[in-house]
């Protein structure tokens, strides 16, 4: 499928945000889905994918960071520049729709497919993000009325530390939580869940081949009654409960 | 009207289109195309019993390729059997099983348990790269090749088909081997031996460390195989190896393939094995060959 590059801003050092308009896709976008970009650069020959950030009526945004060469040639992309992508793929979140208080936690650029949830949630959002340096996208969680507070690694912007300290320091306590990020900083805040007694849905991030289920490159170990089994992340996933998760 | 259908081992294929195992998941796949579209399924390979697959990181992209190291996770032959065999079978396509196994008698486990099923033909995958017992170890060996294939043969009551690896100094020398045990067709090329190491955190990208290579960037050295073995055995050859377009298929069809299976490529494209064939039925028109057969007589050297 193609879609029209609308906007494709950098929003950080290394970040940018595009806004691809594509009426069918947008339809069919569910919050924590993901899509496939198809770079033009013939000798990069598989696609990226990238967490659905927001969903319009008619065109979808991504937030993403500048890693590679694939990464590299859609910074680059200008609006009206025409980019092969595919449907929305994936499980994304299922929100809960009680009044209550919800938890986004977030690391680097995983807070990107939170955005779209937090615009769906009833009662009070709070949204935990960690980074490395600088912070992005938090002036956008507050204006969908979001509740932020922001840990960096380097010290230089809010709490220095991770977001699991964070939300023990602040003594955070929310009744449903969402998380996507690193495997590790997910491992933590599941396992901070656990403590606390909260459900929790993390988004996991793997290195995918096709991002449709064929391939089996993006394996993730989910618990059974007898140790564990791998699912595949693209097509079980992204979002599993944090409890489901066999962390390693 | 083009007739594209061809006989492996007296199995009529449709058409020469078939998927590359490990390249296609029926439930997945199916999502976006029309599957009775296809010559032959060639499903993931199957083992005795359930293969966890190798850590992740699994996948890494090279230069017009990629490597993978997936490890042939897989769910086992009973519960392949009973839970993904009966969707499989819903398809109006024929049905290859690829069978994997760390010894003889793996193998040999479960080919005895396809014999009870309605599947076509076993494709023996003796040559993947990215598990440490079985798999390679029996593809670059003539000995063992010959051994597996035989015992294979022994117990199969299904037409038996050997994947062999390139990873080798003379692939026809396994080809003549696997032929004279009885193998009934022959697929090639499975993946190359690759690597890939980051260089800014120095570590190679894939858990596995080395992976199978395959995509475009491997085809030249698919086709070259494919000639060579062609020259070498009789039995119908299956081709393989950086199929992305409908002339890529003419290409192995020239260089002496019976039928192609696509992997990749459909990967990279959900869709691509229609598109692959859409392509290969207007490369047909335009040279005006009414059949395969006509196709590969066109081939001048």
């Amino acid at each position: 499928m193609e879609g029209i590059v609308k906007l494709n801003n950098r929003i950080g050092s290394k970040i940018y945000s595009m806004e691809i308009e594509q009426p069918e896709i947008a339809n069919l976008a569910r919050i924590g889905t993901f899509i496939n970009l198809y770079p033009k650069t013939a000798s990069l020959l598989l696609p990226r994918p990238f967490g659905i950030s927001e969903i319009s009526k008619t065109s979808i945004t991504i937030v993403y960071e500048v890693v590679g060469k694939g990464t590299l040639e859609f910074s680059g992309y200008k609006p009206g520049d025409i980019v092969k992508m595919s449907r929305p793929l994936g499980n994304g979140f299922t929100p809960c729709y009680d009044n209550a208080t919800h938890v986004l936690v977030s690391g680097g650029i995983g807070i990107a497919p939170l955005v779209e949830l937090a615009k769906h949630l009833p009662g009070k959002v709070i949204a935990v993000m960690g980074f490395k340096d600088k912070s992005f996208l938090v002036g956008k969680m507050q204006s969908i009325g979001a509740t932020t507070y922001v840990a960096s690694d380097s010290g230089s912007e809010g709490f220095k530390g991770n977001v699991v300290e964070l939300l023990k320091k602040e003594n955070i306590i929310g009744d449903y939580y969402y998380g996507c990020g690193p495997k590790p900083m997910l491992k933590a805040v599941s396992e901070y869940c656990e403590q606390i007694n909260r459900p929790i849905q993390v988004s996991m991030e793997g290195r995918m081949g096709c991002g449709y289920g064929a391939c089996v490159g993006c394996a993730c170990k989910v618990k059974t009654a007898d140790g564990y089994t791998n699912k595949k992340i693209c097509s079980d996933g992204p979002v599993f409960l944090g409890s489901e998760i066999f962390w390693e | 009207m083009i007739d594209l259908s061809v006989n492996i081992a007296g199995v009529e294929l449709k058409n020469p289109l078939t998927t590359a195992s490990g390249t296609f998941s029926a439930p997945d796949s199916s999502k976006f195309y029309d599957v009775n579209e296809l010559g032959a399924i060639i499903t993931k390979g199957v083992a005795s019993v359930p293969w966890d697959g190798n850590p992740v990181p699994r996948i890494a992209e090279t230069y017009g390729g990629m490597l993978n190291a997936i490890g042939l996770q897989n769910p086992g032959i009973d519960v392949f059997i009973k839970e993904e065999l009966p969707f499989i079978n819903n398809f109006n396509t024929k049905v290859i099983v690829n069978v994997a196994g760390r010894s003889v008698e793996e193998y040999c486990n479960v080919v005895e348990k396809l014999n009870e099923t309605s599947v076509d033909m076993l494709e023996i995958n003796i040559s993947c790269p990215n598990v440490k017992q079985g798999g390679i170890g029996f593809g670059t060996d003539v000995e063992l090749a010959s051994m597996v294939t035989r015992e294979v043969k022994r117990i199969s009551k299904k037409p038996i088909i050997i994947k062999l690896t390139p990873n080798v100094t003379n692939i026809t020398e396994i080809a003549k081997a696997v032929e004279a045990e009885g193998a009934d067709a022959i697929s090639l090329i499975n993946t190359l031996l690759g690597m890939k190491i980051d260089v800014n955190s120095f570590k190679p990208i894939l858990a596995n460390k080395m992976g199978g290579f395959s995509g475009p960037a491997i085809k030249p050295v698919a086709v070259r195989m494919v000639y060579q073995v062609r020259r070498a055995v009789n039995v119908p050859l299956i081709g393989l190896g950086g199929i992305a377009t409908g002339e890529d298929v003419a290409e192995f069809i020239l260089a002496g393939a019976d039928a192609v299976s696509i992997g990749t490529a459909a990967l990279v494209n959900p869709v691509a094995m229609i598109n692959i064939k859409n392509e290969f039925i207007e490369y047909m028109n335009r040279h005006n060959f009414n059949s395969l057969a006509q196709l590969k007589q066109a081939f001048q050297e």
